[in-house]
């Protein structure tokens, strides 16, 4: 992806070659010929490879109850606890629509730039499985509630990830449906255990045209999603816990021909597995298409200790859904300023106007104005909105410290997050506040202590035994020598220990003055302002 | 055979003007008199021919047992029968999907008010482990129809 590919873009300019070797020797296969046009010379003159990723995005609604149901939606509780006679489909039960799933539907879909439905209407999937008790999910598959929106993304591209690449990716639709259950197995005994606790709760599925070409847009495309989605509050988008799952659609062609066949790779649990586990597949559809194979349309599992995709043996063959019209669901129509009906209980309405006026900043907004408002640069408001929290602590120190914003941003990145994922840990979790940074930060900017000072504080801070830093700039007798009379002693005594460099200076070689000043260093314990020492000794020089 | 009982009903309702249905035995007021809409001849139905292959899928997906001959003749007529709806002129109409469809999808508030019943629930299975339920292994997809003895057995 050298030539920066911005907005409109579809296909990326991406070639794929196959790495003579890179699946059997169990190495991470990567994306080679990012470059268009620079092969490596040991491969044979084969045509270049396109790949076409699509995802299927499926969002757990953040909301009280479930989508149809009034039982609970938590994460973690008591096995089948959280379940009603309507999720464990009893004859007898209705499904009843949960307003908030709507709310949350519509926020994203404007949050993504769609065109919210006013009517849209429910479908029944069939399938058996022992999680789905009705054999069927409720889902819109003939008229969703939003379509036609757009996602933008980011990606770091260049030598030092320093370089910002903006991505688009279409929404082909965004659909309201329930989640099934849980199902655990036990394959040393054949047993299988259901849990329906999840069998109902509300989900939003996003998804999205192939507009993108490797594992790594993949991943940055579902960062942002995330993002969005738990700025609006419509998901946590959690993934370790299921709130945010990720299927891929994958094919490779060569470029001019049409699109080959795909297969789908689901169980990908983090955003590492989904960039690996795309990035394997097209290897591996690379590798079978050279060899004379061909893929079959099936649906694969990624299997994350061996790094590598798996046919899943359930899934042999197309499904046939026999999608139905939900016939217990009258269509779900929405209403926007225009035609809000004049005497209707407002619990009963879902104004589309009224949603998106209170739609919060979204990411790339945030981006724009931390840049604008600071003038930091753009990859430091990316990091900054990729840590959660992180933002609101850098504005929070930025308030507190008469530092530059500009150097104060390096400091958060570099050395309060740099320790942050030394020590593998969030924001909230760390030892250091904002306060504690900003006072620190004051110190620095006041000439009290040196910069390599300050880091030596920071790592006592990191310790968090409470001690504020000036405590620990006083304990450890940190403070610059601001005494002018003192500093020119220690010089001059430097200088006239020091008579062969001396001279060598005076003759013309510059560079030994270095070498005073880190003698002067030493001699103070480096509580010497290098730059003071540097204008003292030269003085003393030219005397 | 229920299918023919089913079709002479048809016919007899199908006397309707400005979409009011017949009420059956009390004839007389209900029926207009100037029907707008009159049946066409009577056309011999088309023989529909179910192949092998959509009945191993429709076994398959649905997971009903045709056992025999017999029940293979019996869905060729009921689809026989479904068929005459293509009769009816439907151009230009939008399809009607819900008798629900000119009514309010009434929306609930996002509150808790089920759940906790999990004895209640387990009740009502054959097996249960630690308050999970306990489900047979995995789907297991019917054999081939090659492989199948079971496919259409009593078949003489």
């Amino acid at each position: 992806m050298a030539a920066p590919v911005s907005g409109g873009g579809r296909l990326c300019r991406l070639a794929w070659r196959r790495r003579a070797g890179a699946l059997h020797s169990g190495a991470q296969p990567a994306a080679l010929g990012r470059e268009p046009g620079k092969v490596a010379a040991a491969q044979s003159g084969v045509a270049p490879w396109r790949a076409v990723v699509g995802l299927e995005v499926h969002a757990q609604i953040s909301s009280n109850s479930k989508i149809f149901s009034g039982s609970q939606v938590q994460f973690t509780a008591p096995p089948n606890s959280l379940v009603s006679f309507f999720d464990a489909s009893l004859p007898g039960t209705l499904p009843v629509l949960n307003r908030r799933c709507v709310e949350a539907a519509v926020m994203t879909g404007l949050a993504l730039s769609c065109s919210i439905n006013k009517k849209s209407l429910f479908d029944r999937k069939h399938y058996f499985y022992a999680d789905l008790p009705a054999g069927y999910q409720i889902t819109q598959q003939r008229l969703p509630i939003a379509v036609n929106g757009n996602l933008s993304y980011t990606l770091c591209v260049g030598a030092k990830q320093s370089q910002m690449v903006t991505k688009n990716v279409r929404i082909k639709q965004i659909q309201l449906e329930q989640d099934s259950g849980k199902s655990l197995h036990n394959d040393a005994r054949s047993q299988t255990f259901i849990d329906l606790n999840r069998a109902g709760v509300g989900l939003m599925e996003v998804v999205m045209e192939p507009d993108m070409c490797c594992g790594e847009e993949a991943a940055a495309a579902v960062r942002e999603l995330q993002l969005i989605l738990q700025t609006l509050g419509s998901s946590q988008a959690i993934m370790a816990e299921g709130q945010l799952r990720v299927d891929a659609n994958v094919s490779v062609h060569h470029p001019g021909e049409s699109y080959g066949v795909r297969t789908e790779v689901k169980n990908i649990n983090s955003l590492r597995f989904l960039a690996r586990a795309v990035d394997y597949e097209i290897q591996r559809q690379i590798e079978e298409l050279e060899n004379g194979g061909t893929i079959l349309n099936e649906t694969r599992a990624f299997d994350y200790k061996l790094g590598c995709t798996i046919p899943m043996r359930d899934k042999e063959g197309k499904q046939d859904y026999r999608f139905m019209p939900e016939p217990n669901l009258p269509p779900l129509i929405l209403y926007d300023a225009k035609s809000l009906p004049a005497n209707i209980d407002d619990q009963q309405v879902v104004n589309i106007d009224w949603i998106q006026e209170r739609l919060p900043d979204l990411p790339s907004v945030k981006r724009v104005r931390l840049v604008e408002q600071y003038g930091i640069l753009p990859e430091h408001s990316f990091t900054l909105l990729n840590e959660d929290g992180l933002m609101e602590l850098f504005e929070d120190v930025v308030r507190e410290t008469q530092m530059n914003p500009k150097k104060v941003i390096g400091w958060v990145i570099s050395e309060l997050l740099g320790h942050l994922k030394q020590y593998d840990l969030t924001v909230k979790e760390s030892p250091v506040n904002s306060l504690s940074l900003a006072d620190l930060l004051n110190l620095l900017e006041r000439g009290v202590i040196s910069s390599s000072a300050a880091k030596q504080v920071l790592e006592e801070l990191w310790k968090g035994e409470g001690k504020t830093p000036l405590q620990i700039v006083k304990e450890k007798r940190l403070e610059l020598i601001q005494n002018q009379r003192e500093l020119d002693q220690i010089c001059q005594a430097v200088m006239e220990g020091h008579q062969e460099e001396v001279m060598e200076i005076k003759a013309g070689n510059k560079k030994v003055l270095n070498k005073l000043i880190g003698l002067v260093q030493r001699a103070t314990q480096r509580r010497a302002d290098p730059i003071l020492v540097k204008q003292i000794l030269e003085k003393k020089l030219s005397q | 055979m229920w299918a023919l009982r089913g079709c002479r009903c048809l016919r007899a309702a199908w006397s309707w003007g400005g979409s009011r249905l017949a009420r059956g035995a009390t004839g007389g007021r209900q029926i207009d008199q100037n029907p707008e809409w009159q049946l066409e001849e009577q056309k011999p139905l088309p023989q529909k021919k179910v192949t092998m292959e959509l009945l191993d899928h429709l076994e398959r997906l649905a997971l009903v047992d045709f056992r025999n001959w017999e029940g293979v003749e019996r869905l060729e007529k009921a689809i026989q029968f479904a068929d005459q709806l293509h009769e009816v002129n439907t151009e230009g109409i939008e399809p009607m999907d819900s008798v629900l469809e000119n009514r309010c999808l009434y929306l609930r508030g996002d509150n808790i008010t089920e759940g906790n019943c999990t004895k209640e629930l387990l009740q009502n299975a054959s097996q249960t482990a630690e308050e999970y339920f306990e489900a047979p292994p995995g789907n297991i997809p019917l054999p081939k129809l090659e492989e199948r003895e079971s496919f259409l057995q009593d078949s003489n």
